[in-house]
């Protein structure tokens, strides 16, 4: 399905990205001041538009655009439930959590919760597990950006993969230190504006394929998938044992509950003034994510009608290239301009995707270490380092752990590690957030046992897991450690970050402080004192 | 929207000294924990207002019933789409059949929540909030925590 044509203008384009988008970070970064203020938060004077799109570009990874649909083109209606599961999440972040973290924070998660308790044991923990899911999110993307290249340029060679993986690191490690926030925005607004324009010029023609009827394109979808009518219904990927059906259940839970606690969502609320304009960034956000999740299923459904599912398994056993073969069937098939244009477009699309999820990562969890742990842990009295040369330094760092593990994990399934960062993010971060903003008896003890009581029982789980060991797709399949029969801990995990917070907070020997509380309740309502 | 966006902006920078900046001194982020007595009664006095207690009242009032729907019913979808394959395959029109039916009802009610809320806020929420915001700000100030 490659030839050099597609290679050499899917470079080009690509490369054209690149420049943009280190230009933009040099422009960007032409005066500034290197404040804490404008690293993490850009100056905090995106607009409500401006910022909706760089959430969106946070978001809406690769492993959407090219993941989802294609397993809709394999599964049909089961591949669905992914992209039903990632917009609803929003709900959460909009109704219980942008407005009051805007509020409450300045850079990070753990500045809301250490508002009201004590800073250091609070700050450790919090930034330790944001540190743990941004890292776990950033080997998946990574992962991601080498199986991409070698999908999509034919270069299969471990040598094209290994200098994707670099490339892609070193990229990300100049745009987060030389350009902060400022420069990782635009990056993620030019990134959304691509991504959208694709998908909705992909979505289009396969509409027009159709004449506009949404009912013969299912119709003829489920007839070329092999399947009939069940390639419509749920079953066909999940539907097996009562194992695999709750190992659903679980990501299901982990999907919705988890986005609400990824780090590098929350830090975006607070390059914006104030927490009308974040409650108006996730509305734009809302509405594009949950449009280009749409235009996703019409994608899926439109490569199983169009190519086939027999077809797009041929070109890669998990429906990776669903959507780069059918811009290729679109544009007019192989070796015509068209389709030899519409593949690179959907090629260099899915690159920038990478390159500016990569990135926002990066600085999130960079605001982690250098204001958070190093802030913390650095010894009371000796002079330290300024808080923003620690962070451009420790964005270096993780850059280089993130190429590393990258590298050594490049046969890790993406979605797993996806689906992992999620559930880790749902147990640990979400429950200490919602009980500090909303619980008024919630005391310190209760917040690192929350933490932790989340964090420790997810990593846990999935060492014990059938994907560590004891099956044959297992990392390490000649041991046998696995007791815990599910792939993703959220089942488990979530209640238990939940109830070890509850449980810390009634043994607590402290009382709440009330003074403290009610500072953090006002605050978080009307805004009085925020950053 | 731009002309709305810009007031956003012109918002932010009104909001004088103290609103923002990184120049002014800032106890708690500082590392020197206690803020001062005056400034902490100040916010116990402000939590027990009628002013608050309304705004507080008026969030929770609908963002609590609201999570539990919305969560109710994607649970519901989700735990119907594993265990019940059966009902969901049934179809309702042409090849559309239940469960299309139920993830597209999944997007809508997302989309309707999503507006239903940022109305109810506007309206309901954003003035008497800000208002306590400058009060709040105001007394602060005056107590020397700025």
């Amino acid at each position: 399905m490659v030839t050099g044509d597609h290679q050499t203008l899917a470079l080009v384009l690509f490369s054209a990205f690149v420049a943009v988008t280190l230009g933009i970070t040099t422009w960007v970064s032409r005066n500034r001041h290197g404040s804490a203020e404008e690293f993490y938060a850009g100056g905090r004077l995106f607009s409500p538009m401006e910022n909706g799109f760089a959430i969106a570009g946070d978001y809406m990874s690769a492993a959407s655009f090219l993941g989802i649909s294609g397993l809709i083109a394999l599964y049909g209606y089961d591949g669905m439930l992914y992209s039903v599961g990632f917009l609803v999440a929003w709900l959460v972040v909009l109704l219980l959590v942008a407005e009051l973290v805007r509020n409450c924070g300045r850079f990070t998660l753990a500045d809301v919760v250490a508002a009201r308790m004590a800073e250091r044991p609070v700050r450790i923990a919090a930034g330790t597990s944001s540190v743990a899911v941004s890292v776990l999110y950033l080997v998946a993307q990574m992962v991601g950006a080498g199986s991409l290249v070698a999908l999509l340029l034919g270069g299969t060679g471990e040598a094209a993969r290994t200098w994707t993986v670099i490339g892609v690191g070193a990229l990300m490690v100049i745009y987060v230190s030389l350009g902060g926030m400022r420069a990782t925005t635009w990056i993620q607004i030019v990134k959304a504006v691509l991504l959208m324009a694709g998908t909705i010029a992909l979505t289009v023609l396969v509409l027009i394929r159709f004449h506009g009827d949404v009912n013969s394109l299912l119709s003829t979808a489920a007839e070329r998938s092999g399947h009939g009518t069940a390639f419509l219904g749920p079953g066909l990927r999940y539907g097996g044992d009562w194992t695999a059906r709750l190992d659903f259940i679980s990501l299901g839970l982990a999907l919705v509950l988890g986005t609400a606690g990824l780090p590098h969502i929350l830090s975006r609320f607070y390059t914006v003034p104030t927490a009308r304009a974040a409650r108006r960034s996730v509305v734009w956000s809302i509405g594009l994510i949950g449009g280009f999740y749409l235009m996703t299923i019409v994608l899926g459904f439109g490569a199983a009608a169009l190519i086939g599912s027999a077809e797009v398994r041929a070109s890669n056993a998990s429906g990776n290239t669903a959507v780069p073969l059918l811009a290729l069937d679109l544009g007019g098939g192989a070796g015509s301009t068209g389709g030899t244009v519409l593949f690179a477009v959907v090629a260099a699309v899915a690159f920038a995707t990478i390159l500016a999820v990569v990135a926002g990562i990066t600085l999130a969890s960079s605001a982690s270490v250098a204001h958070d742990l190093y802030a913390s842990l650095r010894r009371p009295g000796r002079k330290g380092y300024g808080e923003v040369a620690v962070a451009r330094v420790a964005a270096a760092v993780i850059g280089a752990v993130a190429i590393g593990l990258g590298l050594l994990a490049s046969d890790l399934n993406v979605a797993f590690l996806v689906g992992l960062a999620f559930a880790v993010a749902a147990s640990a971060n979400l429950p200490v957030l919602l009980y500090s903003l909303f619980w008024r008896r919630f005391t310190t003890r209760g917040a690192v046992w929350s933490v932790y009581g989340g964090l420790v029982p997810a990593v846990l789980l999935v060492l014990l897991s059938p994907v560590v060991s004891g099956s044959p797709e297992a990392l390490f399949p000649g041991l046998d450690l696995q007791v815990f029969p599910l792939q993703n801990p959220g089942l488990v995990s979530i209640p238990l970050g939940f109830l070890a917070g509850w449980l810390g907070t009634v043994t607590s020997p402290e009382p709440p402080d009330e003074a403290r509380h009610a500072e953090t309740e006002v605050r978080a309502l009307t805004g009085a004192g925020a950053a | 929207m731009d002309q709305l966006d810009e007031q956003e902006r012109a918002g932010a920078r009104d909001d004088g000294p103290g609103g923002r900046g990184t120049e002014l001194p800032r106890p708690r982020h500082d590392g020197a924990a206690q803020p001062l007595p005056g400034a902490a009664g100040i916010y116990l006095e402000v939590q027990r207002s009628p002013a608050f207690q309304e705004v507080r009242r008026r969030y929770r009032r609908f963002v609590f019933p609201a999570t539990l729907a919305f969560l109710a019913w994607y649970l519901a979808y989700v735990v119907a789409a594993t265990a019940a394959p059966g009902l969901m395959a049934r179809p309702v029109a042409g090849a559309v059949n239940v469960a299309m039916v139920a993830g597209l009802g999944q997007f809508l009610t997302t989309f309707v929540l999503t507006w239903a809320y940022a109305r109810h806020a506007r309206l309901r929420r954003d003035r008497a909030a800000l208002e306590l915001r400058w009060d709040t700000q105001q007394m602060t100030r005056g107590a020397g925590q700025w």
